[in-house]
């Protein structure tokens, strides 16, 4: 029932060995050569839901948009489908569904302090009664949002005219036909005030045995429905920090969000109270060395979760063993090389983003150089190690200077765990193969010929750009660069490829480049 | 459109609002449900009405859940218990709503309506509507389903109640681990109607898989289940079955469980008999008492002396007694205030040699802790243990330790020692209270804090109340009557409520002769505040006084504030002058 759903029709290709050929589906929000891209518009989360059928994508601006997957329900007509005469697409296609406003910038008066509405990530929960749920969160606060459709409704055949109550001045302010022109939906539940007094039934009143057969019900019917977005919960003030994850538990009971130094439990149904169950904010502030960049729950251990640090350790903490997770289970963390040490290791050393494998038994990490994979039963040394940024180690000094050194890649992984992606500069993203022996990597362009700079590149193997072991880690792949295949060693820092997604099941990847969502599959 | 008779045109509007866009018409309408039914008739109500609920049920969730509630209470609406069942569908559909709260209420009502129909409707109806839940696509209606089956099952045939018991079993087996949660809450209910010979096959394999769910979630509330299990099994039976995970889960590798555990171990113990408390239960509350996770020994602590009630009082002093000893140094001040709380009560169980030889230490100590909502618990419970073994032991303690927590930094701390000073007041007697504590109250009057200030008055007053009417004149009233030439309004005005509540305490002799003169006096104050409260004050006296102060003093002095500068005195004024009419008037 949890997983397994929506892989419909969609056939992994190359599930071993063979590299994928990663071919342009989809974009939405394309930008227009010299548009200027509004900041509000800049996709800052991606989220694909546990069965692959929905997408969410959040952004600077504090929305929210959702996709929903096409294929399987064809949408053109019967007459469409003969004359186009080609069967449809094999791999999963999306459409946008509806977007709603998830935050608005707020300010902290107490603190002085802004805080903006940016989406900082999105979680899908559990589905109910075929209405969606999630949860988004800004710096500060967590919603719960309910994404479900609506009828919406005509009513007729009313007891007393609509007409006649209002010229009798006891009905002001609503009208009680709804039409759906003016349907609202973002209306505020104690918005329309009570303008009158409400009807008053005197208790002499005798109801005659039989009833009164001159009232009747009101006469409902609906032809239309639209999506409708509600917020169900707000769980605010729990963070004295900027809200870096969220993350669900597996028994769609619980979540956990984090902020930079301490991490609280959620019960999703419970908005006023959460459990504080790391906290590493030491006495004196100025002893601080590190901070939390990420949670993530264990997808079936309910009692298993994993956090990252600005140190570049993962530690994997248990729930069952104490209330406050002080003492971590294990501690996973790299130890560096004798010698490599320089003014830039500790900053590259951040991991920014980890994700579980699906089964929970290894852990992808990202920082700035590198993704590495982790089994949670290998403490001392990730099993492997994907360079994705090797070819900017010359050039740390100037992106310390522009501050690109602190940019927060994500990572993902392939629903089968075999294959791992992250982004990078320049719009580009990378996709490795996770299983031993592969040596698969391949760099693609967030644009609709994501192949077009490796065409332009000379290549060794084929398709395959990569293929030179690490020589002296003889773990690490990918480790060659691209850096003077690309544009001449000319890299655009300012276009960073900070989120993307893997589909569940699917090889589908959705990435964000600025404002615009692009779509691959394989 | 029709057009309405004025008597019915608030019903005709109500009904027609049950589809405004407004929520809180919409709200309105469903709540007065009622009044629809019988405005239409039962026929209509049954024919119509419900149908058209079930239809309408794509609504907000407060409107749902007022539906909900209303449902419940609606079989006179629809003709009594014989019609009951047309009741069933539209709360169905409100048992598969994802709002916890709705389909929660929607089977509560399910429940009310299911206990009172007909044996032979439950099978026709309510039984299949059990069924359809158990086996529905979303766990929504799973969940609710789990609810339901204790109303169904005494009513089925044999063969259903198979049928039933094997829908039961696949729900503790569930996918979510929301049903397998439910199924795990409600097993207890469901058991009690299950007759004895499947209880022992049946469900005690469902509680056996519900034990070792993966979900610590799911396991928690199987803790639950252990209790209200052993209560129904042969104490051999329970001995056999549940004890064993009693004794499995007090020593679970989550901290959770064994919190649940140490929550409800004391329940088991009556299920299970004397003999196996002692070899098996007395040692796992032990490990319970010692854990090394401090909410689960704040759990254990505090239910300290409901566990040592139902053991003999030697293992009480032989097992328990050492680790309490231990909790009161325990390294958590949570801990020790959940110890604290309840240590008290140890006192009339262990008798009071052991009373003071074991006990008394372990309370002296907990008065000189330095947390304070320590030294509160403590005090807060002193009557048990005055009880067994008589003030004086404590009272050299005591009293440092109520100074202490009454010039506490924290105000909260310095309200919750006030509104424990009567219990002591009683416990004490007057002679030591005088000599000791007498002048803190006083103190308290002028805190900065107003709610302290406010909790000193109320403090006066049930001190006079215990103390009786002399004492206070002698002890009480002097002291805040002097306090009024304070330069501050505001510690002015605490004396002005003081006396306001001590007045109907002492009588109206002692109010006209002391209180009313210095309330009088402050109407001349120069601050309005003070003013308009002495308006408010002299209102809440007229019915203590005779009415001939009433006319001679008090109304004169209103109506001196009447003519005041300040609008909210005469406001007050005014408001006092019309209570002095109606008094004489009647």
């Amino acid at each position: 029932m949890t997983s397994g759903v929506g892989g419909t029709g969609v056939s992994a290709p190359g599930s071993t060995g063979q590299p994928l050929e990663w071919k342009f589906s989809q974009v939405f929000g394309e930008r227009a050569a010299g548009e200027e891209v509004q900041e509000v518009d800049i996709i800052s989360a991606i989220e694909f839901d546990k069965s692959g059928e929905h997408l969410a994508t959040g952004d600077r601006g504090g929305r929210v948009v959702l996709f929903e997957r096409t294929d399987g329900k064809d949408l053109r007509s019967r007459r469409e489908l003969e004359r186009a005469d080609y069967p449809i697409p094999r791999h999963p296609e999306y459409r946008y569904s509806t977007e709603f406003q998830s935050h608005e910038p707020e300010f902290d008066y107490l603190k002085s302090l802004e805080i903006e509405e940016k989406i900082n990530k999105i979680r899908w929960c559990q589905t109910a009664n075929g209405a969606r749920f999630l949860l988004s969160t800004n710096d500060k606060t967590i919603k719960l949002w309910k994404v479900s459709e609506k009828k919406l409704k005509n009513v007729s055949n009313l007891n007393v005219d609509p007409s006649v109550r209002l010229s009798n001045g006891n009905m002001v302010g609503s009208s009680p036909v709804q039409s759906p022109k003016n349907y609202a939906p973002f209306r505020s539940m104690n918005g329309g005030a009570l303008c009158r007094a409400l009807p008053v039934i005197s208790n002499e009143f005798v109801f005659p045995p039989g009833g009164i057969p001159s009232l009747h019900l009101p006469t409902v019917w609906s032809h239309e429905t639209a999506l409708i977005a509600r917020c169900r919960r707000v769980y605010a003030n729990a963070h004295a920090y900027h809200i870096n994850s969220i993350s669900n538990n597996s028994d769609c009971e619980t979540y956990i969000s984090a902020d930079d130094l301490r991490i609280n439990l959620w019960n999703l149904e419970v908005s006023d109270q959460s459990f504080n169950i790391v906290d590493i904010k030491p006495v004196n502030m100025e002893d601080l060395t590190e901070v939390i960049t990420s949670a993530e729950f264990h997808p079936s251990h309910c009692n298993m979760l994993a956090y990252s640090s600005s140190k570049g350790t993962i530690r994997l903490l248990d729930m069952r063993q104490s209330a406050l997770c002080d003492r971590h289970a294990k501690l996973f963390e790299e130890q560096e090389a004798p010698g490599s040490r320089s003014f830039f290791t500790e900053i590259i050393a951040s991991i920014s983003d980890i994700k579980f494998a699906r089964g929970g038994r290894y852990i992808l990490s990202r920082d700035y150089m590198t993704l590495k994979l982790w089994d949670v039963n290998m403490e001392a040394a990730p099993v492997a190690t994907f360079k994705v940024h090797e070819y900017l180690r010359p050039k740390l000094c100037d992106l310390y200077e522009n501050d690109c050194i602190f940019d927060k890649f994500e990572c993902c992984l392939s629903g089968d765990g075999q294959r791992v992606a992250t982004g990078s500069y320049s719009n580009l993203f990378r996709v490795f193969g996770a299983v031993p022996g592969s040596e698969e990597a391949s760099t693609l362009e967030a644009s609709k010929s994501p192949n077009r700079r490796l065409v332009q590149t000379p290549s060794r193997s084929g398709n395959r750009l990569f293929n030179v072991r690490g020589r002296r880690d003889t773990r690490g792949r990918g480790g060659d660069s691209p850096g003077s295949e690309i544009n001449g060693g000319q890299y655009d820092f300012t276009s960073k490829l900070l989120h993307l997604a893997w589909h569940p099941v699917a090889n589908v990847i959705a990435c964000a480049a600025s404002n615009s969502l692009y779509m691959y599959y394989a | 459109m029709a057009m309405v008779d004025e008597p019915l045109y608030p019903i005709a509007i109500l009904i027609d609002e049950l589809k405004n866009d407004d929520i809180q018409l919409r709200l309105n309408s469903i709540r007065r449900l009622s009044t629809i039914a019988r405005a239409l008739g039962e026929e209509r109500t049954r024919k119509e009405l419900i149908p058209f609920l079930s239809e309408n049920n794509d609504d907000d969730d407060e409107v749902l859940l007022a539906m909900a509630e209303e449902l419940g209470s609606f079989i006179p609406h629809v003709g009594g218990v014989d019609f009951a069942h047309v009741l069933l569908p539209p709360l169905e559909t409100l048992c598969t709503v994802e709002e916890t709260v709705v389909r929660d209420k929607a089977v509560e009502s399910l429940c009310k309506i299911g206990s009172q129909m007909k044996e032979r409707d439950i099978v026709d109806y309510f039984i299949p509507l059990v069924k359809r839940l158990g086996a529905g696509e979303w766990f929504t209606a799973r969940v609710s389903a789990c609810g339901l089956f204790h109303i169904a099952y005494p009513s089925a045939p044999d063969l259903l109640r198979a049928e039933l018991r094997s829908v039961y079993n696949q729900l503790c087996r569930d996918d979510m681990p929301m049903v397998r949660r439910s199924a795990g809450l409600n097993l207890g209910k469901f058991a009690a109607t299950v007759e004895p010979t499947y209880l022992k096959s049946d469900i005690m394999t469902f509680f056996k898989d519900l034990t070792q769910d993966d979900q610590d979630s799911v396991r928690l509330l199987s803790v639950e289940g252990c209790a209200a299990l052993g209560k129904l099994l042969e104490p051999a039976d329970c001995i056999a079955h549940i004890l064993p995970v009693i004794v499995s889960f007090s020593q679970d590798k989550s901290w959770r469980v064994r919190y649940m555990v140490a929550n409800q171990l004391y329940e088991l113990c009556e299920a299970v008999g004397p003999e196996p408390t002692r070899t098996e239960l007395v040692p796992a509350y032990v490990r319970l008492l010692k854990d090394n996770e401090a909410e689960v020994r704040i759990a254990a602590a505090g239910k300290v002396t409901k566990f040592c009630g139902i053991i003999s009082a030697q293992t009480a002093i032989q097992h328990i007694l050492p680790c309490v000893k231990e909790l009161s140094t325990d390294s958590s001040q949570h801990v020790r205030a959940a110890l604290a709380s309840v240590i008290m009560g140890m006192a009339p169980l262990l008798g009071k040699d052991a009373t003071i030889e074991q006990l008394l230490p372990i309370f002296l100590a907990l008065l000189k802790d330095e947390f304070p909502e320590v030294r509160l618990n403590i005090i807060s419970k002193l009557d048990q243990v005055n009880q067994v073994i008589g003030i004086d032991l404590l009272s050299q303690s005591l009293l440092p330790a109520i100074v202490e927590l009454a010039e506490d930094r924290n105000w909260r701390v310095r309200l919750a020692i006030i509104e424990y000073i009567p219990l002591l007041a009683k416990q004490l007697g007057k002679d030591f209270f005088d000599d000791k504590l007498g002048s803190l109250c006083m103190q308290w009057l002028g805190d900065q804090v107003f709610s302290i200030r406010e909790a000193a008055a109320t403090n006066l007053k049930r001190l006079a109340e215990e103390f009786g009417k002399d004492w206070a004149v002698q002890h009480i009233i002097p002291q805040v009557l002097e306090m009024i030439n304070n330069p501050h309004y505001l510690y002015r005005m605490t004396v002005l409520s003081a006396i306001c509540m001590l007045a109907p305490v002492v009588g109206p002799e002692v109010t006209c002769q002391t209180m009313l003169p210095v309330v009088i006096n402050a109407a001349k104050d120069r601050v309005p505040n003070i003013k308009f409260n002495v308006a408010k004050m002299l209102q809440s006296m007229i019915p203590i006084v005779d009415s001939t102060v009433v006319e001679q003093t008090i109304r004169p002095c209103l109506q001196e504030l009447y003519e005041d500068p300040d609008v909210d005195v005469r406001y007050f004024a005014q408001q006092a002058i019309q209570a002095c009419d109606q008094i004489m008037c009647a």
